[in-house]
Parts: C-alpha cells; sequence; structure tokens
C-alpha cells in the first residue's frame, strides 16, 4: 500500500490534501477557539454551510471516478447519496428516544402520526451507531452491485445507461414519497436529537462534523487516486475510450466496471451520511434527478478525470449557488447553472483543473529538459464527446 | 468431458459450414477453412465478401447461424464470449487502428501482456523485470523504442497500426488475426509491414485480411479468396489471381 500511495502523489495531489488538511483543522479551531465576532471567527452556519460543500465534493468526486475515468456517466448518483442519508438519518431518528412530540420510547414520530403498531423489520439495528455506519456502505454498495450487475452483463452502456440511472433514482423518489414505505413520506427523517450522545446543534459536534467530512473527503480521494494510478486505472481509461478494444485484450469489462461503479457508490453513500447530521434533515427530494445531474455539472465544471477537479467544481459551483439563490437573482440559478453548463462544455471542456493542467504541461513542454514524465501521474483528459 | 478432449482435428482453426446472416442478407455463406498451426494465411475478397464477419465470428463478436467454429481441435468458439476467446489465445487488430490514445505506447503495450487480467491482479499489480524486458522487446520489433514515452494518440497512422501489432506480439496469442494492416501506409511502411509479419509468423499462427495484392504477394502465403461468403479459391497467390472465377469478382464481366 504505500508504494501504491507514494506513487499516485504528485504535486497538484499533494497541494489539494494540503488545503483540505488545513481547512479540517483550522476552520473547526477557528470556531470553537476564537470570540465571536473576532475577524478571524469562522461562524457556526458557515461551518455547517462549507461541511455540505465537502459532502458534494466527495458526491463529486466518485462520480468523476466512474465518469471521468471509466467512461460510465452515472445520472443516478444522488440516489446512492440520498440512502446513505438515509441510513444515517434512521440511527439519528432511533437516538431521539422518547424525547420526540409523541414521546414514544420506540416509535418515532411519524410512525406514531401513522398509527405504525411497531417498527417495520428494517428499521432493527438502525438504533446502534456500527449497524447504521455500516449500512451507509452496505445499502448503497449492494443496489449498485445488483444494478450495475444487471446493466454492465447485458453491455447497456453510453446514453442509455445514463437513461436508466436517472429511471432508478426517480423510483427510488416515488417510493420514498410514500408514507408507507416507512420512511417517512414527503417530510422525511428530521427533529434530530444527538449523534453518538452529543447534541447535533452544538457548536462542537457541527465543527467535529466538519472535521471528519474534511478527513472523509481526503480519504475518499486516496482511495481513487490509489485506485486511478494503478494498472486498474490504466484498464479503466482503456475501456473509456476502446471498450471493445479492451474486451478483446482479454479484460472482463463488465467486472471492472462493476468493481468501480460499487465503490463509487459506497463512497456517494458516505458523503450522504455525512451530509444528514450537519444539515439536519433527508427527504425524498435528494432522490430527485435534477440532483444527480446538478452533481454531473460539478464535475464537468471542474474537469473531468482529474478528481481534484471534481471536487473543486463542486464547491465552486455550490458556493455560485449559495450565493445566487440567497440574491435577487434566485429565480435565474437554473438558467445560470444550464449556462454554465454549455459554457464549460463549448469553452473549457476539459474542465478548470483539466485546462489548467494543459497549459501547464505546454508550458513545461517549451522549457528544455521538460519530461513527459509528467503524464505518468495517471491523469488524463478524455474526450468530452461520448 | 474425455470426449471434448479428444482433438476433432489437427487445424488450429477449423471453420466447417459456418453461416450468418443478418437481416435476411447472407453475409457468410457455408464458409469453411481451415488454419493449420504455424500457418500465415491472407485472406483477400472484394468489399462485403465477409472477411471482416468471419473474423468477428471467430472473436466471438457474432454468433453464427449454424456451423462449426474449433481452436485448436477442440475448442468450440461460437459458445465463448470475447473475453475468454481472447484469453484462449486468440488475438485481434482491427481494420481501423484502435489502440488507447490518451495512454502512452509502453502502457498500451503493459495493457495488453498475457498476464493476470482479474480486477484485483490489475489492482494490486506490481512491474515486474519480465514485463519490462517483454515490453522492451516489443518495442524493439515493432519499432517504437524511441516513442515509448508519447502518447499513442499523437502517433502517425502508420505507427499507431504498428503499435496495434506490438500489442498482439505482447498479448502473445496463438493465433493472430490482422485485419487491413496496411490500409493507409506508404510503400515503405507496407514492406516493413510484411516484414514484421514475417519475423511474428516465425512463432505465431496467423491470419491477415488484405485488399493490397503487392503486400499479399510480398508475404508469400497460401492465399484464400472469399466471394458473397464463402471460399471462392484458394491457393498460391499466382494461382488465385489467375483463377477465372475469382478475375470475374474482381473485375466484374
Amino acid at each position: 500500500m504505500p508504494h501504491m500511495l507514494t506513487r499516485s502523489l504528485d504535486r497538484g495531489a499533494s497541494i489539494f490534501l494540503l488545503v483540505v488538511a488545513a481547512c479540517g483543522i483550522l476552520i473547526p479551531l477557528s470556531n470553537l477557539l476564537l470570540p465571536a465576532g473576532s475577524a478571524l471567527q469562522v461562524p457556526t452556519y458557515l461551518v455547517a454551510l462549507w461541511g455540505k460543500y465537502v459532502c458534494y465534493a466527495i458526491l463529486a468526486l466518485s462520480i468523476d471516478l466512474i465518469w471521468g475515468y471509466c467512461g460510465i456517466l452515472s445520472l443516478g448518483h444522488g440516489a446512492f447519496f440520498a440512502l446513505g442519508g438515509y441510513a444515517m438519518g434512521m440511527y439519528l431518528m432511533r437516538q431521539i428516544g422518547s424525547r420526540g412530540v409523541y414521546g414514544n420510547p420506540i416509535l418515532p414520530d411519524f410512525m406514531v402520526f401513522l398509527n405504525y403498531s411497531k417498527l417495520p423489520w428494517y428499521w432493527h439495528g438502525f438504533d446502534m451507531f456500527w449497524f447504521a455506519a455500516l449500512m451507509v456502505l452496505v445499502v448503497p454498495g449492494l443496489l449498485a452491485f445488483g444494478f450495475g450487475w444487471l446493466a454492465f452483463r447485458s453491455r447497456v452502456t453510453g446514453v442509455y445507461l445514463s437513461i436508466i440511472t436517472q429511471a432508478m433514482t426517480y423510483a427510488l423518489l416515488l417510493a420514498f414519497f410514500r408514507n408507507d414505505f416507512g420512511f417517512g413520506g414527503n417530510n422525511g427523517l428530521t427533529d434530530f436529537k444527538d449523534i453518538l450522545g452529543f447534541n447535533v446543534q452544538a457548536e462542537g459536534t457541527r465543527a467535529a462534523l466538519f472535521a471528519l467530512s474534511c478527513l472523509a473527503l481526503i480519504l475518499a480521494f486516496l482511495i481513487c487516486r490509489a485506485v486511478v494510478s494503478s494498472k486498474l486505472g490504466k484498464v479503466l481509461i482503456a475501456i473509456r475510450d476502446a471498450e471493445s478494444r479492451t474486451r478483446f485484450l482479454g479484460y472482463r469489462v463488465e467486472s471492472y466496471k462493476l468493481f468501480v461503479f460499487t465503490l463509487s457508490a459506497c463512497m456517494a453513500g458516505v458523503a450522504g451520511a455525512l451530509y444528514v447530521p450537519q444539515v439536519g434533515i433527508i427527504n425524498p427530494s435528494e432522490f430527485a434527478p435534477g440532483n444527480s445531474i446538478e452533481a454531473v455539472i460539478w464535475v464537468a465544471v471542474g474537469g473531468r478525470g482529474t478528481l481534484v477537479g471534481a471536487a473543486l467544481g463542486a464547491v465552486v459551483v455550490n458556493y455560485a449557488k449559495t450565493f445566487f439563490t440567497s440574491g435577487v437573482l434566485a429565480p435565474y440559478w437554473l438558467f445560470m447553472l444550464g449556462a454554465l453548463f454549455v459554457l464549460v462544455t463549448l469553452l473549457l471542456p476539459k474542465g478548470i483543473i483539466g485546462t489548467f493542467n494543459a497549459w501547464w504541461d505546454q508550458l513545461g513542454a517549451t522549457k528544455p529538459n521538460a519530461d513527459s514524465a509528467a503524464r505518468e501521474d495517471g491523469v488524463t483528459e478524455p474526450k468530452m464527446a461520448e | 468431458m474425455n470426449v471434448m478432449d479428444t482433438r476433432a482435428t489437427s487445424s488450429l482453426l477449423y471453420l466447417d459450414g459456418v453461416h450468418v446472416s443478418f437481416d435476411g442478407f447472407h453475409a457468410i455463406n457455408n464458409l469453411s477453412l481451415t488454419l493449420e498451426p504455424g500457418e500465415m494465411r491472407a485472406i483477400i475478397g472484394p468489399n462485403g465478401a465477409g472477411k471482416t464477419t468471419m473474423m468477428d465470428i471467430i472473436t466471438g463478436k457474432t454468433k453464427p447461424d449454424e456451423g462449426t467454429v474449433l481452436f485448436d481441435g477442440k475448442t468450440d468458439l461460437t459458445r465463448l464470449d470475447e473475453t475468454r476467446i481472447a484469453e484462449l489465445g486468440i488475438g485481434r487488430k482491427f481494420q481501423k487502428p484502435t489502440v488507447f490514445e490518451s495512454q502512452s505506447v509502453e502502457d498500451n503495450l503493459l495493457l495488453a501482456l498475457n498476464v493476470d487480467h482479474s480486477v484485483k491482479g490489475t489492482l494490486f499489480w506490481r512491474g515486474s523485470k519480465g514485463e519490462a524486458e517483454q515490453i522492451d522487446r516489443v518495442l524493439e520489433t515493432v519499432r517504437l523504442k524511441d516513442l515509448r514515452r508519447k502518447l499513442a494518440g499523437s502517433l502517425s497512422h502508420g505507427q499507431k497500426q504498428w503499435l496495434e501489432i506490438g500489442m498482439l506480439l505482447a498479448q502473445d496469442p496463438k493465433l493472430l488475426l490482422v485485419d487491413e494492416p496496411v490500409a493507409g501506409m506508404t510503400d515503405v511502411e507496407t514492406h516493413q509491414t510484411a516484414e514484421l509479419l514475417k519475423e511474428i509468423n516465425r512463432d505465431h499462427t496467423v491470419m491477415v485480411v488484405e485488399h493490397d495484392m503487392t503486400f499479399v504477394r510480398e508475404l508469400g502465403v497460401k492465399v484464400t479468396c472469399l466471394h458473397e461468403g464463402t471460399v471462392l479459391a484458394e491457393g498460391t497467390i499466382d494461382q488465385v489471381s489467375s483463377n477465372d472465377r475469382v478475375i470475374e469478382v474482381y473485375l466484374g464481366r
């Protein structure tokens, strides 16, 4: 493993890791230790907001891993994010205990309201954190495995695969909207009190969740780098660029796709699980197809197939979203997002980081002694066109 | 399984009575053809004669409607998929050069190497000296040693063709199927490619599909002429090119 890690770290990746680690340490410290109102103090609402961005960055990484490196354009990745979120939400609901409005020690409020006589079987175990944490990985992973097994074995690719991933997340959206599905219907899960015994509203908990999210982003990034810079990463790129050629070389393409799709879904699940305690609610709207498409736009803006770009894109686009939707321009945000996607596709097909990398390489190529070793970092810009 | 172990034929590749039709069009019509171990065979024929479809059948991309396709005298290729067939030792070069453009020349060869192709094997792969030497040898053979770190997409058309042949060599299959290796090449490159294929033929069985008659003549091997999905003539290039029916098919009446 150390070998895999050192090989996978180039300058861009190191800078990225340093920045995330610094944020993960300094922002919580500033929030907790400096007096409120001081110029350098990060207010708690910002810690929560930025924590949300960090979770989105993990989701973006998971999409870049499959889209940027293996050419699988999932337009339903929000489903895995939401499932991870629901798994965490179920744990948080069970922690409320008898402090709910109806004071039922076992049943969450919405179940009492909907006249449930006992806890549905699939809610059992979620009172234990370890079980919920496991489900955060297992539920999205299993769904992705089953879905991928059927889709990749039948050689569903390209736009058809994108369409069925949309259908998948939409089907889940409809299912989770139903009251009798047992997940709180359209209100979802909310009014959380504690996580591992700490008040989710408390400043200290929020700061810790932010730091944990940064840690998760670092881990997700290291896993992605290790995968894409291994020989398996080369196979993924080969599949992206010439799938049938790869098959004729003797690679079982569907196994590779299945592996990376499942891994990606687990990562998206973790992102969702960290997101829910920070925003305080999970409801079926997280399954909306639009959310998944938006996440793909983050990756395209930041730079597909660059990992760092995906994370950067998620933060930049969401910062813009927060900025614009809180002002007079709010009704036009979706138009701006659409325009952003069109502009990036036309003018910056490699995204922010991809364009920067190309420019940097060019700069290096004009210098003597510049070696093409720069290309050995496993980072390659894919063609935007499918 | 003992019955399957006994060889039905001594041929490396054995096609008998193969039929394929696409929406009523008979692409392959009662095609029978055998290839002996160590042989190099040139396949010629006008457009639409079924040359590429035949390769699709052998490599598992297309399933025949009827007929026998045996590899190594005992393996029924019609029941296997592309990956399995590639693992058995049948490599293919496509008509249009298909290399992994966004990866370096040596990575293209690394991917082609006949080593562990499992997800686990590639995830925890660490290069070995043997593999590096094999890549060096292939680079030498296909004359791309100086370009090893270049992106495959930046190579010229002829170099891409060679890289793809190099990938076949790295794959080290028992049977190489080579579809139009000299299309779009200069005369010098065509000549070099003929030399390269002859060199490869020293320890591999090769089937070459080609239009270029000068090139086929230079190979100096047995020629099979296909027409409308069936074998029209077989023999030396002189025999085949003086065959009345071949002339008729190529020149019209």
